[in-house]
């Protein structure tokens, strides 16, 4: 069941995925640095509920925002990829199981994608 | 207070949260939340967003080290993924209509059941008894490695254990927990499998789980940067450390320690879930 080609590809996502997480961190830090900068005198008052400024609840607007400048999209961004490494590993064992030719687990894999997509793009659950 | 210092109280805290979590491998997710919401009076809902994108960084952030040790059994982890998925989407769609005391209740009596399994041994169960005949067609039966070589083993409850992962993907998201306990209770207890194998495909899985509800909360604006920032990088901080110095530690004391404190944060969470105060 488990061979050694299984595993040197699961090696491989292993790897990516530190990377992936690395660089949303490194977007993360730098986002928050400047969210300090700017934002980081003012009271933090986070005791009620009120939702992000809507520009920064869609990836679409994250990156619109984020491209111009605004601190606080910059760390949304870094989260954003942040929410991707996990999508990016599914996405990778699809190709896995596309090159063992695993018709299963092609599908199954498959619907684990489409609903990470599905909660991450249209937000709707 | 200003939002750097929060900032910086936060950080330290979830650095905390997140080396005891890996030394004791019940993760960190567990105690951000209540440290948010009963220590820094944040409202639950920006507590759940920042908890669940920490999770995801430590997770992904493990996932190397974890293959490496050659336990992750791929085909069971995204065959469960399926059911994790489905119940984070559908608790992502229940948060909104659930009251907030009513999730504190629920965190205070999921903290209370980590801390009693954590004090427990995990039990040691053959693993090649005959397979159940669903994990057959499914190839869910692996091999992994032991002192003594290569060893089969074969999956058991395969029903059982796929039901109790849409209960752990429902939890990870009303949470924002990764559910780690009930994933290697679903996989150890129900399925079977070595207890190694169900430890390192939980970590395999508690990224995918808790992206699939981070997504949907992103959009209903759960996650506010000035703290989910400082969150995501202290846990991730704390993880990568404890997962450095997990080899020499002594873990029973730390097990101890950490248990204490999700027992305090239990009932803090269940005295403010029933009065209403939070």
């Amino acid at each position: 069941m488990r061979d050694r080609r299984d595993e040197q590809i699961e090696l491989v996502i292993g790897r990516l995925l530190q990377w992936g997480v690395l660089a949303a961190a490194i977007v993360v830090v730098i986002g928050g640095l400047l969210l300090l900068a700017q934002y980081g005198h003012l009271p933090a008052n986070f005791r009620q509920f009120n939702s992000e400024d809507a520009a920064l609840r869609s990836v679409g607007g994250i990156i619109r925002a984020a491209r111009s400048g605004d601190s606080r999209a910059i760390v949304q961004l870094g989260l954003v990829l942040l929410i991707a490494t996990p999508a990016a590993r599914v996405a990778l064992t699809l190709g896995a199981f596309i090159i063992q030719r695993d018709r299963l687990y092609m599908l199954t894999t498959t619907i684990v994608l489409a609903l990470l997509l599905y909660g991450l793009i249209w937000g709707r659950a | 207070m200003s939002i750097s210092l929060l900032a910086l109280f936060l950080a330290l805290g979830s650095f905390g949260a997140g080396l005891l979590g890996a030394l004791t491998g019940l993760g960190g997710g567990l105690v951000v939340v209540p440290m948010m919401t009963l220590l820094f009076h944040i409202d639950l809902r920006y507590a759940i967003g920042a908890s669940l994108v920490s999770v995801i960084a430590t997770s992904s952030g493990a996932a190397a080290a974890y293959v490496r040790e050659g336990f992750t059994n791929v085909r069971v982890g995204i065959f469960l993924e399926v059911a994790t998925t489905v119940g984070a989407l559908s608790g992502a769609a229940l948060a909104g209509f659930i009251p907030t005391s009513a999730l504190a209740v629920l965190f205070g009596l999921v903290l209370l059941y980590t801390a009693y399994r954590s004090l427990r041994a995990p039990e040691e169960h053959p693993t090649d008894l005959p397979s159940d005949p669903l994990a057959l067609r499914l190839r869910l039966n692996s091999t992994y490695p032991t002192a003594a070589g290569i060893r089969a083993y074969s999956v058991q409850g395969v029903k059982k254990g796929f039901a109790l992962m849409f209960v752990a993907g429902v939890l990870s998201a009303l949470l924002g927990i990764g559910s780690g306990i009930v994933k290697v209770l679903a996989m150890d207890h129900t399925m079977k499998l070595p207890f190694k194998v169900s430890t390192t495909t939980s970590n395999f899985m508690i990224g995918v789980t808790a992206a699939a509800s981070a997504g949907v909360y992103l959009h209903r604006g759960y996650i506010e940067p000035a703290l989910a920032f400082p969150v995501m990088l202290g846990v991730l901080a704390g993880a990568l450390l404890g997962a450095r110095i997990l080899a020499g530690a002594k873990t029973l004391w730390l097990r101890r320690i950490f248990t204490t404190v999700v027992v305090v944060l239990a009932l803090e969470m269940l005295y403010k879930g029933l009065r209403g105060g939070l």
